[in-house]
């Protein structure tokens, strides 16, 4: 910032927050929220999406699990949860915080 | 083209500086000329960037301007026409929210009848002489009260007895106390304590207790001789000032571990802000005085009216240049309204909630009823609870919900939202009956008060930026003890 000058604790925070390191979907206008970018295909400026985080992105391994083989025309490779493994995500509430506690699945 | 225009903010200018306070986000900007200018053209119709350039490009270089245009947008001090800011989210707190301060009712009586009284006068909520609360706070209830307070708090919980007159029920107090250490003591928090009074029962022992025991003490006064005696009465009619005058000198020479405070009500009868702040600071050595209108229906003639508002302000104003001057200089001031705006501005505070009532503060009446705050314990219209039972949790939910600054749509074209948020419960309550709507009464004024605090904001972050630093590491302090 040039010709404002953050004078109060909030102001700082407010230009720490427009002041985003990535692009991409963080351009304004803010886009509707929609994953994109995935992690099987590395394009750069897509690391973050538009609110700056990555919960939106296919990118982090948590997006992989649900949305790759719900919503996503790619084959993810998640367990058959219909007839094989009806409880591997079970512990698993919350997706980009609980992922770790997926269960393993071994082919029966 | 598509045009740009203002956004939500309140111009303001200090030490020959042009300032921005923005909205909702309570962020405070200096602006540089080029900036300024483009705020002060956009301000007489909305245009599109281009055209804004063009009618500076004589001042200002094109590129510097649009740097300007471009910053300028991105904090939402402008911004497309056709694409307004949406409006902002209701979020309620986080649940369950801990409790920092327990205001306790140690009683609900007596000993002076001051006319304007809230708890005694035509607009009480509770009835205190024949309602079904006690008068006085058991030692049981008390006890309740403490466990209720080390249950519901963080590390650090801050307890304030309060009343009526808070000293009627010393014993209780004293014991409390002792109790309320070591309990924390045991649990592993601290508690932190004071206490309003009126002074009248202020005995050398009180004294000693209050002073070796570091509680923080609040007077209640209204100043010289003729002005505290024009409400601060006796049952018999007979003013107070000559009762507590010398017992709030032996205190003020004997307790030394706390900053003492003054808490002034102010009416229309009494408004003469400065003179009250000389005497309570030179007569008396009170190291801060805070100021407070009085809560009443409009019908009383003592309540203040506009033209009231509008000398309470010019007053204000004059204190708080003078606080201002002080600061500067770094010496100290006494002035404590504007201290704790000030310090709401230099964080950004931008409040759901007018203040911590029924979620960090709660108060608790004589039978351990908890209320929204102290204002309304007994009353079983705002009740959150029991001390016994703890929260209702239900039953906060639903104020929370109720109150939030969403749903004040008068407030919602303010600029001073951010640190008013609609103003006390209490005094909506008394006004118009209801804890939920915004005190209308007191919008100029309150806009008025806001202004004058951030200039003298803008006036100290060039004059004595580290004055204003300090904010910082008390927090800072705060947080390093949790």
């Amino acid at each position: 910032m040039t010709h404002l000058k953050a004078v109060n604790r909030k102001a700082t925070r407010v230009i720490e927050s427009v002041q985003g390191d990535v692009v991409g979907l963080q351009q304004p206008p803010v886009q509707p929220h929609i994953p994109l970018g995935c992690s099987l295909a590395f394009s750069p400026g897509w690391e973050a999406d538009s609110t700056g985080g990555t919960a939106g992105l296919c990118q982090p391994v948590e997006r992989d699990i649900f949305d790759c083989h719900l919503g996503c025309f790619w084959p993810a490779h998640v367990p058959d949860q219909l007839n094989h493994a009806p409880s591997c995500t079970a512990k698993c509430a919350a997706a980009q915080k609980d992922w770790r506690k997926l269960d393993l699945v071994f082919p029966g | 083209m598509i045009a740009l225009a203002l956004r939500e903010f309140h111009q303001f200018q200090a030490a020959g500086r042009q300032f921005l306070y923005l909205v909702p986000s309570a962020a405070v900007f200096e602006l540089d000329a080029a900036a300024e200018a483009v705020v002060r053209l956009l301000r007489e119709v909305a245009r599109p960037e281009d055209a804004v350039v063009e009618a500076l490009a004589d001042t200002f270089p094109p590129p510097a301007l649009k740097v300007a245009i471009s910053e300028l947008r991105d904090v939402r001090a402008i911004g497309y026409q056709h694409q307004p800011d949406p409006e902002g989210p209701k979020f309620l707190p986080m649940m369950p929210f801990p409790l920092s301060t327990m205001v306790l009712n140690v009683t609900n009586q007596c000993n002076l009848a001051c006319t304007y009284c809230y708890e005694y006068g035509e607009d009480k909520i509770v009835d205190t002489e024949h309602g079904k609360q006690s008068k006085f706070m058991s030692e049981a209830t008390a006890r309740e009260s403490v466990e209720f307070l080390l249950r519901e708090s963080a590390q650090i919980a801050h307890m304030t007895f309060f009343g009526g007159e808070t000293l009627l029920n010393f014993p209780v107090l004293k014991s409390t106390v002792a109790y309320a250490r070591q309990r924390a003591a045991e649990v592993g928090k601290t508690v932190d304590f004071s206490l309003t009074t009126n002074a009248t029962l202020l005995q050398p022992e009180i004294i000693d207790f209050l002073a070796d025991n570091e509680i923080g003490v609040t007077i209640s006064m209204d100043g010289p001789r003729e002005l505290q005696n024009k409400f601060r009465v006796l049952h018999n009619g007979a003013g107070s000032y000559d009762i507590v005058a010398p017992k709030i000198k032996a205190l003020l020479r004997r307790h030394r571990s706390r900053p003492i405070g003054a808490r002034v009500t102010l009416t229309s009868e009494t408004l003469d802000v400065t003179r009250i702040y000389r005497h309570l600071t030179e007569e008396f050595g009170f190291w801060e005085v805070g100021f407070a209108p009085v809560t009443t229906s409009p019908n009383q003639t003592y309540a203040i009216s506009d033209g009231g508002f509008d000398r309470m302000l010019e007053q204000f104003r004059e204190l708080a240049y003078e606080f201002q001057q002080h600061v500067a200089d770094n010496r100290h001031h006494g002035f404590s309204n504007i201290k704790d705006t000030l310090e709401e501005i230099h964080k950004g505070v931008s409040k759901a909630y007018p203040c911590g009532a029924g979620l960090g503060l709660l108060g608790v009446s004589t039978d351990g009823d908890v209320a929204v705050c102290h204002r309304f314990a007994g009353s079983e219209a705002h009740q959150l609870g029991t001390v016994r039972d703890g929260i209702d949790r239900a039953a906060q939910q639903d104020f929370l919900e109720h109150h939030h600054i969403n749903d004040k749509t008068d407030c919602h074209t303010c600029w001073a939202r951010p640190i008013c948020a609609g103003g006390c419960y209490h005094e909506a309550h008394v006004r118009y009956g209801t804890t939920r709507r915004p005190n209308l009464h007191y919008c100029e004024w309150i806009r008025g008060w806001t202004d004058t605090c951030l200039q003298v904001y803008g006036e100290l972050s060039v004059r004595n930026p580290a004055f204003l630093a300090r904010f910082d590491r008390d927090e800072a302090k705060a947080e390093a003890a949790l």
